[in-house]
Formats: C-alpha cells, structure tokens, sequence
C-alpha cells in the first residue's frame, strides 16, 4: 500500500528532522559548560537556542505520534521493548527541557550549577539513547510471532546499536558546536571553533566506520548508496569548513551529515520497521504494522495541509532570530533577553 | 501490586500532574493574552508590565506542562502497548493532528512570544501570544477528542479479520456528543483555573499594597473572566453528564452510589459507609428528584441502578466486574462540585466589592482569594478521577477491558522501578515549581519602562 510508505517517510523525515534541528540544540546544551566558562558566557550560548528548542523538540513528540498513529505496532513494540531506555531518555527530556526556564530563575552560583549538570547531562543522553533506540531497529532484538519483545535489558545494548548512539551524539557535538560559532562572537565563538574542529576529525571517523557497519547489518553488503556516499561526504566536508573557518557553509555541512546519518539508518531498514532476531519472519514490517487505509488517507490530508505550515513558521523564527549573541549582553546591566518578565 | 495495578497507578499519577499544569497554561495563556491586547488597544503601562509579570507564571508552567506530557505520549506505548496495539489506528490520529496541528504552533509561537519582545512588531508581537494560546486550546481539543472516544468510541468499525477498531469517519471524533460538552467543560475550568491564580496573585499583592492599580486591574480582570466561566462551567458539566449517563450509565450510578434502580431519583449530600461491597450506605441529606434532573434533564428521570447494569454487562459481554470504584466515583463528584460552589462564591464575592468600588481595600477578601489558589487543582482532579475512574474497568467503553490493554513484554519490577523514579522526579519538580511560582508571585511589578530593561532576577 502506497499511503504506508509514504507514512514510512514521513516518519523518517520527522526523526531526521529532529535530529537536524533539535540535533544542534542537544549540541549546544551538552557544550553550553565547557564553551561558556562563565555564566554570561553560559547564558549567551544559551541564549542561541533560546528561542527555538521548544519549537525544535515538537519534531521528536510528532515523530512518535506519527508512528503511533500510522503504524500502532510499530510504537506498541518498540516503546514496550525498549521500556527502561524510554524512562531513561524521558527523565533526561525532562531535566533538559525544565533547566532551559528554571536555570535563569534563581541567581544562586549551586541552582545554575545543578541545573548546568542537567542540561549537559540530559542533553548528551537523549542522542545517545535515541541513537541506541535507532540502532535495535535495524540491528535486531528478540521480537516473537506476536511481534512482542521476548528479551531483557541486556538485549538493548548491542555493540552496533551502542555504536549507533555514540555517532549520533557526537554528531549532535559536531552540529551544536558549529552552531555556536555560527551565532555568537568573539571568545564564545573562538572557543566552539576550536571545539568543532576538534571533534570534527571524531564525527568523521565514527560516520565512515558506522555507514558500513549498518549496510553490513541490514545485510546489504558493505557499498554505500547515494544517502550513504553523501553522509560520508558531508561529514569530510563540515570537518574541513570548520577549519577553514567557513561557519555558514559548515553548519549546512553538518546538517546535511546529520540528515543522511539518520536517513542511511532508515532507508536500510525499509521495508521493515524492527528486525525480529528471533526468526526474520516475526519482523515488523510497513504492510503488517500498518494502520487502516482512511486513517492514513486522513492523516495524509492534515500531514500535507499543516506540515508546510509548520516548515513555514520555523522558518521565519530563525529569520526573526538570525542575529549572532555575545557575552557581552549578558553581564550585568545588559540586556537579557531571557523570559516573558 | 501486579503490572497492571502498578501501570494504572502510574498513569494515574503522571495524568494528574499533568493536568496540574494545562489548565493553568491554558487559562494563565488565554489571560495574558487578554492583558497584552489591552496594553496594545489603550498604551496603559501597567497593562504590559502586568503582561510581563503574568508571562513569566504563564512560561514557568508551560515548561513543566510540555514535559511530563511527553511522559504522557510514551506511556502508551511503554505500558499500555496491548492498548496501542488495537486502537493506535483510531486513537493514534487525533494524537498525530495534535502534534502537526497545534503542538508545533504553541511551541514554536511560545519561543517567538518570549524572545521577541524587542525583535518583532508590536502587532505581530501581539499575535504571537495569541498563537499561543489558541495553539494550547486546540492542542486540549485533539487530546481531548482522543479521550473522549475511550469513553464514547464513535466512527470506527471492528475489522473483521483483526477484531481491531479501524477507524471509518474522523468527523465522528469531533461531532461526538461526549467530546463536545468534556471539551467545553476543560475549557471553562482552565480559564477557571488561570482566573483563579491571576486573582490569588492579585490579591496577595493588593494586600501588600504595591501596584495597586495594576493589580486592580488584573484582579478585575480574573473576576470578569471567572464568574462566568464557573458558571458556565456547571452547566456544561451538568449536560456533560447527562451525556455520560447516556453512554457510560455505570458511571453515572457509582457517582451517587446507587445499586438499585429509581424513578424519581434523590441527591444526597454526604454518605457514611458505601465501600465496593456495601449496598446500603446511609445517606445524609437527600435532595428529591435532583439526581434524576442532574442524571436525565428529567424531573422524575430514571437511573438504573449498578447491580441491574452490571447483569446486564455480564449478559453482553460475559462474566466480570463491571463496577467501577464507587468511594472515587462518590467522593470525586462531590468534592468537584462543592468545591466549584466555593469559587464561585469567592467570584461572587469579589465581582460585589468591585461593584462597590471596595475590591482594593478589602483586606479579607484578599486573604481569602489568595488560598482560593488551591481549589482549582483540587477540582480539576476531582474531574479526571470522576471520568476516567469511572470508565474502568473499560480502557475503552465496550470495546477493550483496561486489563487486556497493558502490555505483555513488561514486567512487574520495571513498571514498579518506572513508577518510583517519576514519583521523585515529580516530587523534586513540584518543590522546585512551588518555589519558583510563589517567589514570582510575590515579586514587585518591573518598573514601567519594562520595554527595553532586563528583568530583575531576584536574590538570595
């Protein structure tokens, strides 16, 4: 059925998508630390994702929506078998999300600190356990004729799935750290360079080792295809715009990367949805996890009515909030910025 | 405890601090909005810096409102994947227009509001809150119209081969009688619920005595909104059960704890005793005929009674317990409806001395108006309790048991490891909102010229 693919997609644009965008704001929250030394140094890199995450982190709510909408077994195995991966990412998600409003609450230098180690904590943890999540999709997990998980925690955490979660996280470093050179100024910007470049020749390294091994697990030989051979490309160029000190160049690098890491994963994985380990046979695939024909056909009508909408007015919100951020501003006496107050 | 108590227990919890905060967001939302458009029609200073300070209540609430949703969105999966499973086709969409629909729009406006104040017109600027707000209300219809088909389910038919509910008319999901009156009913408590707050604020800070002419004015703009909005609020929610008597009868009978049938119908006020097993409390209080005009819109209406309804059951659907917990059933109906009395006489209260030009002065009232923060919360609980305690044993009236909807793969320990972990995650959370509400609560108004001034972030 042609409407379930196309839900397959739209399902693997939505995670890449969050991977794009809340990608460099994951970045930027596990970076804000070490980039901003002080604390309006720390706000200011804050700041630079201040106004979008919230916006951003929509992608990842709809993306699991999406599946449960359109392919309810799908999210029913997945969210169940990977139950104590799920707690975890959703206390890292919390953390996260509250230390954005609550860290700029209360001036005292122990309620930023602890609200610092959540944001960075949480931050570093959500890529990596979606990137695990990710990574037992196509990998493999104990799934019966029921399409039920049969296995224990231990089953999670394959090497390839674990390696999968490390890439991603150091991609969402890579992206979060040219973002911040790209939108701040002076030792800010100085320091997430050096940190982008840094990590850059890592990112490339882990991309170029984990597009093979993902062929070689979906069983499709080692020769990457097109989303494959852009990854790889995209991942040598950011690391050589970085250096190079070509911000705006390197930052769609990185997205582009970012995007095909993601993609390479998907595209894989189709036409399955979870490998049974069990017996290839018990896999989810699109045509038998698939919702009925007029719930897709509806949700196509609102997905193609209200998806340019949304691409729309994000759009515009980074268009209102192009402006680079400085230390500078968040001294004392200089404008904020921060909440409605 | 088994999974399947521990996976109710943690919804349950995770539901109702959930629903601590979208009402206030929603309410908080539709309010500041109010306030910055009159700032923007009349150019009166206080009207923005009162903005300001309602947003930054507004913001803190929506953080935590957007987080523990997502604990929301994934327990159906995590423990309820049986549940996911048969009914994703059908309840899966209204999440997914959610999301698309109105989510996004909420989020991304909410950054643009908060950020924005220096960046973008006054105009658009305006609009932004507006988004907002509308964004957040349409969010609670989807939701609202997911819940409402486990309680009615409308526009689906069972696929023959599956025995899965597929869903054959999404219009269905949002003409359904259940859905109409329970979306109106949460509309009208949030603005309940913000109004309550902006007038408890205001209140405290009229007692105080700074600003009173700002706090005048949100505390005159809390009343105006909450009076009419209580009100409202009981009559929809007296149709919204007749509603439910209709579809779910065995609700409606646990809520007056009425095993046998009666034609006409007495309230009662209170009861003694009453549990699951006892069928004869002694009721205090009894008010003729208004459990039949509250149950039916009929003066001598019928209410068959739970043991005649759960013979019934068994007949149809084979032998269990169809009865849901009648001490919540009881209890939550009448602590929703009493306290909801109280606000309203609160709003009563405040809507005379205004009328008498007394409202800044009256110390008592101020006091009062000020612990009437609690009751909103205490209300809106009552009515989840009422309605989804009242569905069990259903998951989804008629169509699957709660206990067939937990999920196979999940053990007992993790659920119970799951339940521990966001219990003191909510609780560390709570502590943490309390504190940051009621010091910005009692923060003095940013001097007037809040335009292009950072805010005053308050110290130790």
């Amino acid at each position: 059925m042609a409407l379930a693919t196309f839900w397959f997609i739209l399902t693997a644009v939505l995670w890449t998508g969050f991977f794009i965008l809340e990608g460099f704001d994951l970045g930027v929250g596990i970076l804000h630390a070490v980039v901003g030394r002080d604390e309006p140094g720390r706000r200011a890199v804050i700041s630079t994702i201040g106004p979008l995450w919230d916006g951003n982190e929509v992608w990842l709510i709809v993306a699991a929506a999406s599946m449960f909408a359109a392919f309810p077994g799908w999210y029913a195995t997945m969210f169940s078998g990977l139950y104590p991966a799920m707690v975890l990412l959703l206390v890292a998600l919390i953390l996260r999300g509250v230390s954005f409003e609550f860290r700029e609450k209360v001036l005292a230098p122990h309620w930023r600190r602890a609200w610092t180690v959540c944001l960075s904590g949480g931050s570093l943890l959500v890529p990596l356990l979606i990137g695990i999540a990710l990574g037992d999709l196509l990998y493999g997990l104990p799934i019966d004729q029921d399409q039920e998980f049969t296995g224990g925690l231990g089953d999670l955490f394959s090497a390839y799935s674990v390696f999968a979660g490390l890439t991603l996280a150091v991609l969402c470093v890579q992206h979060g750290a040219t973002f911040i050179t790209l939108k701040t100024t002076g030792e800010l910007r100085g320091r997430a360079s050096l940190l982008a470049r840094r990590v850059a020749p890592v990112t490339a390294l882990a991309v170029l080792a984990f597009l093979p091994w993902t062929h070689s697990t979906a069983g499709k030989g080692v020769l990457p295809n097109l989303v494959a051979l852009i990854a790889a490309l995209a991942v040598l160029a950011a690391a050589w715009l970085v250096t190079v000190r070509r911000e705006g160049w390197a930052f769609t690098a990185t997205t582009v990367a970012i995007a095909t890491t993601v993609l390479a994963v998907f595209v894989d994985l189709y036409p399955r949805l979870m490998v049974s380990s069990t017996d290839p046979a018990y896999s989810l695939t699109v045509q038998n996890s698939a919702s009925g024909g007029y719930a897709l056909k509806v949700m196509s009508v609102v997905a193609i009515v209200f998806f340019p909408l949304v691409l729309a007015y994000q759009g515009w919100t980074w268009h209102v909030f192009r402006r680079r951020v400085s230390a500078e501003q968040y001294t004392v006496g200089g404008a904020t910025g921060d909440a409605a107050g | 405890m088994s999974q399947l108590d521990l996976a109710r227990l943690q919804f349950a919890m995770t539901s109702i601090y959930h629903f601590l905060f979208v009402p206030i967001t929603i309410g908080l939302g539709f309010l500041t909005a109010l306030l910055q458009t009159g700032w923007h029609r009349t150019g009166r200073q206080e009207l923005l810096r009162l903005t300001r300070f309602f947003g930054v209540l507004l913001v803190i609430n929506i953080a935590v409102g957007v987080v523990t949703g997502l604990v929301q969105e994934f327990q159906f999966g995590m423990d309820w994947s049986a549940y996911a499973r048969t009914v994703g086709d059908v309840f899966g969409a209204p999440l997914a227009m959610e999301g698309l629909a109105a989510f996004f729009l909420e989020s991304t406006f909410l950054g643009l509001w908060v950020f924005g104040w220096d960046r973008l017109p006054p105009r658009v600027h305006l609009a932004t809150i507006w988004l907002v707000a509308v964004g957040g209300a349409l969010s609670a219809a989807f939701i609202m119209a997911a819940n409402s088909w486990m309680q009615h389910p409308v526009g689906y038919t069972v696929d023959p081969d599956t025995g899965q509910p597929r869903l054959n008319d999404v219009w269905a999901l949002f003409t359904n009688p259940v859905f109409l009156r329970g979306y109106l009913h949460v509309m009208l408590a949030s603005l309940t619920t913000g109004a309550v707050l902006m007038l408890a604020v205001s209140a405290w800070q009229l007692r105080k005595g700074s600003a009173p002419l700002a706090f005048h004015a949100s505390a005159r703009l809390a009343l105006v909104v909450l009076v009419p909005a209580v009100m409202l609020g009981m009559l929809v929610g007296s149709e919204l059960g007749v509603t439910e008597g209709k579809y779910q009868p065995m609700k409606i009978a646990a809520a007056e704890a009425q095993w046998t049938t009666c034609q006409p119908c007495s309230f009662s006020l209170f009861q003694i005793g009453g549990g699951q097993n006892d069928h004869d409390p002694t009721k205090i209080i009894e008010i003729p005929h208004l459990l039949s005009l509250l149950a039916t819109n009929h003066w001598n209406g019928q209410v068959v009674g739970m043991d005649p309804l759960q013979s019934q059951y068994e007949q149809q659907y084979g032998p269990g317990n169809y009865v849901p917990n009648v001490f919540i059933q009881y209890w939550s109906m009448r602590v929703m409806a009493y306290l909801a009395v109280l606000v309203l006489l609160v709003g009563l209260w405040g809507l005379w001395l205004l009328y008498r030009r007394r409202l800044s002065s009256a110390r008592l009232f101020h006091r009062v108006a000020v612990w009437t923060a609690v009751l909103p919360p205490l209300i809106n609980t009552a009515g989840w309790l009422l309605t989804e305690s009242g569905r069990q044993p259903w998951i989804v009236q008629g169509i699957q048991l709660t206990r067939q909807g937990v999920s196979p793969s999940v053990t007992t320990a993790t659920v119970a490891t799951s339940l521990i972990v966001f219990f003191l995650l909510y609780a560390v959370l709570s502590v943490v909102e309390v504190v940051l509400m009621t010091r910005y609560a009692r923060r003095e108004l940013a001097p007037p010229t809040a335009e292009s001034t950072p805010v005053p972030t308050p110290t130790y």
